[in-house]
């Protein structure tokens, strides 16, 4: 379809940017790649009055490697992201997940900041975020803070981010030795959002899982972890009882404790599938993303 | 750096790895040349509807009913009219004197209720998309702003949404006359004979869901006139038929209308129709005097281009115990949706006489309902009422082999009509004139590696592995090459079925070919330049191939039903040999011989034995100069034909689909595809190839992926291609493809038609092989689309899950 009028501006410098912004209020739009956000325009769900682009900023784009984290630039592609040597050295699974995302053609235009400032629950990059207890590094005029991932995702299409404030880019910390990483998303068609996904981080010690983080994709009106089978699973044996870790009879610990992954959720019904199919998806993925990520 | 993919390569690759072997070098037909049109349409360079631009054109947008069904109390336009380059605002009352009705010109039966379908709503909106306002405009910016200052008060009406309700006493009416279209039955046999005592009895009900079409170009008109005539623009598949209706329909006289389709991005049936906004534009352009654009957005067009399939079948299947067929029953609803359209009520009625497909039966009974619900109007899509009788009886005689124990493609062997019995005429009436079902099978066994996959199968039945294998077989045939008219005169159609061409000699020794088919993918270009260079003794490059303008290709029946080569292509090679004829006459005169004496080959006319001869160029420009002619010799080298065939054509094959379902998640996954077709004497086996990719591809769509869905109100959910999943070359595995040749005997070419072979083939072998693959949760469907969560759901609802996480537990059965 064909998107209302709005006015257009490609701030020079950050400190524009945010003044743009601050001084458009509600009204306004960040465009980074447009991968989200030309979909709403063109079938005029979103009706925004001025498009501040950013994407002529250069001190929003790359990759850095910052000694106990990985800092990524807001405006850095998808594309760039699951090929940086530094985050497929560092932080696996942003790349893994990034991997997923849409088709080529989206990866090369849609950005890792924008994907995340969206709060899509239905994104892939948001569990991931979560799981790995991002930073969120954002700017405003006269002032910048941090925000952690827990407290990013506010609701369904709603971050922390406030009318003028501009996510500058995302603190990925560097999980260190003996981990183990896996994104299992569940998708109808290659390129369609996942129907459900999980983000899985597993630290084994001793043939056994020592920690793991999980973050849920489209489990919710945000991405969430889960705590449940975060506990659960430690001190699970970190070999499947019959090794290929399907449906057989012996008894298995990680199992038992991924069976947990869909407790406190909301899932949401939509055509692809209903609330308990997601839960039930939830946990068989979960189960099959911990298995990846551990072995 | 971007990789450079060199076409040529690959095409030289695909013609070197064609297992027909390498054919005649001297011949043109068999090559597998690529298609001289595509270097033209992949780099932009052609001209779609969309790019026209005309001196002083405005731009239309439709306002399109948000309600299933309502009554249109008032529709204000006046704030419409004052936004910034509105140039006017009409409702269809504006037009209520002069739209007329969009036609429907296929009336199947007797009974038929064809109600008046104005192309914008006036009284009442039935369907969600219904246009009941439009905007003109200086751009599509400014009047799709515009369409949000029109206010409508609408009465809302109950929706009619499912067909078994619309047919209940006391439903909610579409219309006046109430929600029946019509009835029609066909019998042949004995049918209670053969169901009497029958030991053997299936009995099913399947749904073939409501698909939308999603051609890759969005339909789009541009209308203009001079004051007197006016040419219309249309991303079209009849150009022909449509200047007919067009000017029954808003008395624009037809010598005074040119229709034009540039080149058109796909169809599939969804440009075979006369559209509300074909009609108004032309009126648009009337009325204003100016130029009008239309381009429909995807998600318009997945609203209001029309649907295919939406029939619910009763199937009924009598047999032996040994797996003989005595006879079957099919009695469907089809919903029409809310009017119908050009050829709406026959799609149905095209499926009438293939739900026997290749068998053998005593007697065969069936009952079509047209139902009338408030939903765009469904019409041709790809197969057009063939692929859902072939679904039916393909999953019908798999229902009847696990019955029976007996392996399906042996239950079939023991029913099919087997190569020596052709012509065979069938129990639904039609005369299959070649066929060698057994050659195609076997050859489909063998790629396929049948036994081996059986085996897997039994040994992760044994581990009872959490992913299932599933083998699928599909054995069809169709009718294409619609078709011979008085045959479409018996069905009530309201034209013929004949195609026309015109070769022409150019001075320069050049051929233009004419043709009355509307390509709007298919390759035509290549296909008839092939079977005219042949024809004509003249190079590939020498022809070039006129169509889609009624002004250039003034008589056609257009693109559609698999008819292009097996009527349009077989009218060339004929117009070819009428030229030929008068070249010879030509040549006799020229060489001092008798014409008898004359013999052609590889394009020079030589008398019998000896040397002497005239090339075809040479007698181009003896005609053109034409300073000495035979006696009563026009000087012009060229003919026309008109071809009506005496039979359809009966493609056919066997395909065979192995996929793994995922038990734990409900996930299908295609691992392997093997299609061994026979669509007779093959032209360009790289199109052949192309065609049967792309079919099979839609066929996997229906199975797995797509369906238009309505919520209660009667909105469809799914208008954007996020909730309308259609598959991609990432979601399908390597098809393995194959042919077998028996030439059709009812026309010179022998070929028999290839572009709805896949889809119709494919979606009962995918359906199939899902079916098998749960056997042993007890399961025996699979509502299609075989959706990830159905087939979850199939395995509880059971009552046959497996350990584990295969299918719901009790708590998780709730919705749905």
């Amino acid at each position: 379809m064909i998107p209302a009028a709005f006015d257009y501006v490609r701030p020079a410098s950050l400190e524009e940017a945010c003044h743009v912004l601050a001084t458009s209020g509600e009204e306004a739009k960040v465009l980074a790649g447009g991968q989200s956000l030309l979909p709403l325009l063109r079938l005029r769900l979103a009706y925004p009055s001025v498009l501040v682009d950013l994407g002529r900023l250069p001190d929003l784009h790359g990759v850095q490697d910052r000694g106990d984290h990985v800092f990524i630039g807001a405006l850095t592609t998808h594309d760039e992201v699951m090929r940086s040597p530094v985050i497929r050295e560092h932080v696996p699974l942003v790349a893994l997940a990034t991997a997923t995302v849409a088709d080529p053609a989206v990866r090369h235009r849609g950005t890792f900041g924008g994907s995340l400032a969206h709060a899509d629950p239905a994104g892939d990059l948001p569990a991931v975020a979560l799981a790995l207890d991002c930073v969120f590094v954002t700017r405003m005029t006269g002032g910048q803070r941090e925000i952690p991932a827990a407290d990013f995702f506010v609701d369904y299409l709603e971050s922390a981010l406030e009318a003028g404030e501009v996510l500058v880019g995302v603190k990925v910390p560097k999980l260190g030795a003996g981990w183990g990483f896996h994104y299992e998303k569940f998708h109808r068609t290659a390129q369609a959002w996942a129907v459900v996904g999980v983000a899985a981080a597993v630290r084994t010690e001793g043939g056994a899982i020592a920690e793991a983080r999980i973050g849920l994709t489209n489990m919710g009106s945000t991405p969430v972890r889960a705590p449940a089978v975060e506990a659960a699973l430690r001190g699970a044996p970190s070999a499947a009882p019959n090794g290929n870790g399907s449906s057989n009879g012996a008894h298995d610990p990680v199992r038992d404790a991924c069976g947990e992954a869909a407790d406190d959720t909301s899932p949401p019904a939509d055509l692809h599938a209903t609330s308990d199919y997601r839960r039930h998806l939830a946990r068989v993925l979960t189960y099959r993303a911990v298995r990846a990520a551990s072995a | 750096m971007t990789e450079q993919i060199d076409a040529g390569m690959v095409a030289r690759r695909i013609a070197e790895s064609d297992r027909l072997g390498s054919p005649d070098p001297s011949r043109e037909i068999g090559r597998a040349r690529r298609r001289k049109e595509d270097a033209r349409l992949i780099t932009g360079r052609t001209l779609w509807t969309d790019d026209i631009q005309l001196p002083g054109m405005l731009y239309v947008a439709f306002l399109r009913s948000p309600m299933a069904h309502a009554r249109i109390a008032r529709v204000d336009t006046s704030a419409a009219r004052t936004q910034p380059g509105v140039v006017a605002v009409y409702s269809g009352r504006d037009f209520a004197g002069e739209q007329g009705n969009l036609p429907c010109a296929w009336p199947v039966s007797e009974d038929i209720v064809i109600p008046d379908h104005p192309p914008m709503a006036v009284e009442e909106v039935r369907y969600v998309g219904e246009a009941v306002a439009c905007v003109v405009a200086t751009d599509r910016y400014k009047a799709a702003d515009a369409l949000e200052a029109i206010e409508v008060d609408y009465e809302p009406l109950e929706p009619v949404l499912d067909m078994t309700e619309a047919l209940a006493e006391g439903s909610p009416k579409v219309h006046e006359a109430g929600n029946r279209a019509f009835t029609w039955k066909f019998s042949g046999g004995d049918v209670e004979a053969a169901f009497r005592d029958a030991p053997v009895l299936i009995e099913r009900t399947y749904v073939q869901q409501r698909l939308i079409p999603t051609a890759m170009e969005p339909r789009a008109v541009v209308a203009t006139t001079d004051g007197t005539a006016f040419t219309l623009y249309s991303s079209t598949q009849i150009p022909h038929v449509l200047r007919v209706m067009l000017a029954l329909t808003t008395g624009i006289p037809e010598h005074l209308l040119r229709v034009v389709a540039p080149d058109v991005g796909g169809g599939f049936g969804s440009k075979l129709q006369v559209t509300a906004e074909e009609v108004l534009c032309l009126l648009l352009t009337r009325r204003i005097g100016k130029p009008v654009k239309w381009t429909e957005s995807r998600s318009e067009g997945n609203l209001t281009a029309h649907h295919g399939r939406d029939q619910l079948q009763r199937i009924a299947l009598a047999a032996e115990r040994d797996g003989r067929i005595r006879g079957m029953r099919a009695d469907l609803l089809a919903d029409m949706g809310a009017y119908l359209m050009l050829v709406t009520p026959g799609i149905p009625i095209l499926g009438a006489f293939m739900y026997n497909g290749i068998y053998k039966m005593d007697a065969y009974d069936f009952t079509c309902t047209g139902v009338f619900t408030t939903k765009m109007p469904t019409d041709a899509y790809r197969g057009a009422g063939r692929p859902e009788a072939t679904f039916a009886i393909e999953r019908a005689v798999d229902e009847l082999a696990h019955e029976l124990g007996m392996d399906p493609v042996e239950l079939r062997r023991r029913n099919w009509i087997t190569h020596q019995e052709f012509p065979y005429t069938t129990i639904a009436g039609l005369t299959y004139d070649s066929g060698n079902y057994e050659a195609a099978t076997d050859r489909a066994l063998a790629l396929f590696g049948y036994d081996k996959l059986r085996a897997e199968q039994a040994d992760r039945r044994d581990r009872r592995d959490p992913v299932q294998l599933g083998i699928g077989v599909s054995t069809y045939t169709e009718m294409c090459g619609l078709a011979p008219s008085r045959v479409l005169g018996s069905l009530s159609y309201g034209a013929g079925g004949w195609e026309h061409a015109a070769v022409r000699l150019l001075p320069t020794g050049k051929v233009e070919v004419v043709t009355g088919t509307s390509p709007h993918g298919q390759g035509h270009e290549t296909a008839w330049s092939q079977i005219a260079a042949d024809a004509m003794g003249v190079p590939f490059e020498d022809v070039s191939v006129l169509h889609g303008d009624t002004t250039v290709a003034p008589r056609g029946m257009d693109t559609y039903g698999s008819r292009s080569l097996v009527i349009g292509g077989v009218a060339v090679l004929q117009a070819c040999e009428k030229v030929k004829e008068k070249a010879r006459k030509l040549a006799a005169h020229m060489l001092e011989a008798s014409p008898e004496d004359i013999e052609f080959s590889g394009g020079t006319f030589t008398v019998r034995g000896t040397s002497a001869g005239k090339t075809i160029q040479e007698l181009a420009l003896a005609a053109f100069a034409a300073h000495d002619l035979p006696e009563g010799f026009e000087p012009r080298l060229d003919a026309e034909v008109t071809f009506d065939p005496q039979n359809f054509s009966f493609p056919h094959g066997t395909h065979l689909c192995a996929v793994e379902v995922d038990t734990e998640t409900g996930l299908t996954k295609i691992r392997s595809y093997v299609a061994v077709d026979d669509v007779g004497t093959v032209v360009n086996p790289l199109i052949v190839e192309g065609q049967v990719h792309g079919g099979i591809a839609q066929g996997i769509g229906q199975a797995l992926f797509e369906e238009a869905v309505h919520d209660a109100e009667g909105n469809l959910l799914t208008t954007t291609m996020t909730d309308y999943l259609i598959p991609s070359a990432a979601d399908l595995p390597e098809f393995v493809t194959d042919r077998t040749e028996t030439p059709a005997t009812s026309n010179v070419l022998g070929a028999k038609g290839v572009g709805e072979a896949g889809t119709i083939a494919a979606t009962p072998a995918v359906v199939n092989a899902v079916v098998d693959a749960l056997r042993p949760y007890g399961v025996r469907d699979v509502r299609m689309p075989c959706s990830p969560e159905r087939i979850w759901r199939a395995i509880g609802e059971s009552g046959g899950a497996a350990a584990g996480w295969a299918g719901p537990t009790e708590s998780e059965g709730g919705e749905r």
